[in-house]
């Protein structure tokens, strides 16, 4: 399996909706061992001037790597995805996300680099909240980016 | 209680903790997280694949690490930026059924940089597994008041 090395610059356009839960947050809160109270009650969340309980720093990569599998179950990326290595990671936050948010995330292929009989590919997901201002208003939530190594053989 | 800027200085320790992770963990946080890579909860397809053994999800350690920022900087919408590079893979063992950890990870934090025109302190993070450093450029950028 190779890489198509075509897949640099592309773009998949924002697609469902993720609609952030108070469970959810606090499911993901503890699965990464957090105990801050803002994950897990609403009222320390609000004592905080957050409008509901705020999602742990790393909670935007469940909309980021669910962006990232339209690219990972492409069949024309020619992605092994047993064979993928997480390489690095970062989230630039323009605000908390927050339980009630409606987030859609826009996926751009930044990236796609051969190395060794594999490739490092590098991503960026867009995402953003959805306003109440009509059908196209949204606002900038997070930037998310990641390098994922896909291992050839005998990597 | 949140730190005040101004109290602070470059390489100032934030403190350390353990983090103790059991396959159970790593399966809790496929679910919490939708990544259900086998690799990180089936030993022979793990070891099918060339690797040791079932390694924790790197985001899971990413998340977990970042955790003592949250708690010292007292709100966790203050860490605005927060970047790393996994440079090890973290081997968790099957304790299954005894009261051991799989895998122990050592999270310690130290300011790195302090920026007084943006109000931010950049936290960076020593992550170990093993006796090697599994986390590298474990930088978290903190708005402080």
């Amino acid at each position: 399996m190779t890489i198509n090395p075509d897949l640099q610059g592309r773009s998949y356009p924002a697609a469902e909706v993720y609609d952030v839960g108070r469970e959810k947050i606090r499911e993901f809160a503890r699965a990464v061992k957090a105990t801050h109270p803002a994950h897990f009650d609403v009222e320390a969340a609000k004592a905080l001037g957050h409008a509901d309980l705020v999602a742990p720093p790393t909670f935007a990569i469940i909309i980021a790597q669910r962006a990232d599998a339209q690219l990972i179950e492409d069949p024309d990326a020619g992605i092994d995805f047993t064979r993928v290595v997480h390489a690095d990671q970062r989230f630039i936050h323009h605000r908390p996300i927050v339980a009630g948010d409606r987030l859609v995330a826009e996926l751009h292929v930044d990236g796609v680099r051969a190395m060794g009989g594999g490739a490092m590919i590098t991503t960026r997901q867009e995402i953003f909240a959805l306003t109440d201002g009509g059908s196209d208003s949204r606002e900038p939530v997070a930037t998310a980016t990641s390098s994922i190594l896909v291992r050839g053989e005998g990597q | 209680m949140s730190p005040s800027f101004h109290e602070l200085s470059a390489g100032q320790d934030i403190g350390s903790r353990t983090i103790e992770v059991t396959r159970t963990d790593l399966v809790k946080y496929a679910g919490a997280s939708g990544d259900f890579n086998p690799i990180h909860w089936n030993e022979a397809f793990a070891t099918g694949v060339e690797l040791p053994g079932v390694i924790a999800h790197g985001m899971f350690t990413m998340g977990a690490a970042v955790q003592l920022v949250t708690d010292w900087a007292g709100d966790p919408a203050a860490v605005v930026d927060f970047q790393t590079r996994f440079t090890k893979p973290v081997l968790v063992t099957d304790t299954t059924g005894t009261d051991e950890p799989g895998a122990t990870i050592e999270v310690s934090g130290a300011i790195g940089k302090l920026d007084a025109e943006a109000g931010t302190a950049r936290v960076d993070l020593t992550v170990v597994s093993a006796g090697q450093k599994v986390l590298m450029k474990a930088q978290a950028v903190v708005r402080l008041s």
